[in-house]
């Protein structure tokens, strides 16, 4: 399968690019001969169904996993070759990362002080603002709903202004107040130039903002490039792959 | 070496803040410390061995065994959601995420044994006033190693389905040298021995925790990278 086209100039190498990722879990292969390239602005969305080898492509981005074989570039640099490469990284995934003894604010003002930033105190208070939490600041993340959770949780992979945001069913536990104001976060964060890899198998809330959308099955590309017509046809698409 | 302090001490500091809250580790290691000073009170054959000789194997297997729980912990609060994720995402030295947990676990096993010395000198009725010294300052020599060793066996067993239980297994025979040098030199203070006589132990001890927390620190890294 051939990865999506770009108009990312050829001078600036894309914010994130993925060739030929292999993942193996003994005999098991999870991904096989993947490629992605994301560049600035763009929001791919990669569905497909439980098992199809989503969350393990995101962790290989993330760097958190490293490939059988294949290479990950961060803005043209391999991933994960010094520390400061995974400043480029935010990553949600379907752990919200947090501390439930610590309140909201203290989970963010750790995570600012992990990435350096200048005023950790600040960057939380401005996080639990973005996600709608400042009241909540002062609570144990244990007290907070799912919900409000998954927001402390997108604040934190936000924090530290991340060029590129890997985000695991970010809707998930969200009801659709909170949803829309975290889809209206994400599309802000499109605006801004940063690339979005957004995994679910829930497609319905993430095809509003994807530009390219993504079928993953067994491990390999199904369906792969810029969107083209309408969540209909990707659906149908999606249940003409998964038929077989 | 800024940026190893500031990272170190930021993740020391979020430990020992989730311990405070929740005390989790504390007060189980605690509570073990207090029972198996008990146990050894009250199984020991008062006509066939008297305090004095079962006092400093009693009180090292007390350190040992309760600084193992208080590890347990050390790890396991970075397993719920994911939290470890969270850490090797930060664009941070590997070296500085461990430093950081060494420096709360050895707080968690310090303070551990802080607690467990007063209650060892009531069970056994020791007399410590001239010893305290050289007890405390044997204390913090052992500890800093052996808590070196568990902080690694620690991260390494997280992932494990059997965490709480390979830990010990894991841990357990590099607390040999520790636990014996301690023994000697307690057993030596509390007879009020010469120090010429505790010296060369010392020196065991201090370069036990030169190897260990060296050896650590390096082989951390690649233990976190997958």
């Amino acid at each position: 399968m051939s990865s999506p086209r770009l108009s990312t100039p050829l001078a600036e190498p894309p914010l994130l690019q993925a060739a030929a990722l292999t993942r193996r879990f003994g005999s098991a292969r999870a991904l096989a001969g993947v490629d992605l390239t994301v560049g600035p602005g763009e929001c791919h969305l990669v569905a497909g169904p439980n098992g199809a080898g989503k969350s393990t492509l995101l962790r290989l981005l993330a760097g958190l996993a490293r490939p059988s074989s294949g290479t990950v570039l961060l803005e043209g640099r391999p991933l994960a070759a010094e520390p400061f490469t995974r400043r480029a990284v935010g990553l949600l995934s379907h752990q919200s990362h947090l501390y439930d003894d610590l309140t909201s604010a203290e989970n963010l003002e750790f995570a600012a002080r992990l990435y350096g930033l200048p005023d950790p105190a600040a960057a939380a208070r401005a996080g639990l603002a973005s996600a709608g939490l400042s009241d909540r600041a002062d609570d144990p993340v244990r007290r907070l709903s799912r919900g409000m959770v998954q927001r402390v949780a997108i604040a934190r992979a936000l924090l530290h202004g991340p060029r590129v945001l890997l985000l695991d069913e970010p809707f998930t536990g969200l009801d659709p107040q909170s949803a829309a104001r975290v889809a209206a976060l994400l599309e802000a964060q499109r605006g801004l130039g940063r690339g979005l890899v957004l995994v679910s198998h829930e497609v319905h809330e993430s095809w509003k903002l994807a530009t390219h959308s993504h079928l993953l099955v067994r491990g390999a590309w199904a369906v792969t490039g810029p969107k083209n017509g309408t969540l209909d046809d990707f659906l149908r698409r999606y249940r003409e792959v998964l038929d077989g | 070496m800024g940026d190893f302090l500031r990272v170190a001490i930021a993740v020391a500091a979020k430990d020992l803040r989730v311990e405070r809250r929740s005390k989790t580790a504390l007060v189980s290691a605690m509570a073990f410390a207090a029972l198996v000073l008990m146990i050894f009170n009250f199984a020991r054959d008062a006509a066939a061995l008297s305090r004095e000789m079962l006092a400093p194997s009693a009180l090292w297997i007390t350190f040992a065994f309760s600084g193992v729980i208080a590890l347990n912990r050390s790890f396991a609060l970075e397993r719920e959601h994911g939290a470890l994720d969270g850490l090797l995402l930060a664009p941070v030295s590997r070296g500085a995420l461990f430093f950081g947990k060494y420096l709360a676990n050895l707080t968690f096993v310090l303070t551990v044994e802080a607690v467990a010395l007063p209650l060892f000198v009531l069970f056994f009725g020791v007399d410590l006033s001239g010893a305290l010294g050289g007890i405390v300052v044997t204390a913090i020599l052992a500890t800093a190693g052996f808590v070196a060793v568990g902080t690694v066996f620690a991260a390494m067993t997280v992932r494990t389905r059997f965490a709480e239980l390979m830990l010990p297994l894991l841990v357990l025979p590099f607390l040999l040298p520790p636990v014996i040098g301690g023994v000697q030199i307690t057993a030596r203070l509390l007879a009020g021995r010469p120090m010429s006589e505790i010296a060369g132990w010392l020196r065991i001890l201090a370069l036990y925790d030169l190897v260990f927390v060296t050896l650590c620190l390096l082989l951390f890294p690649s233990l976190m990278d997958e």
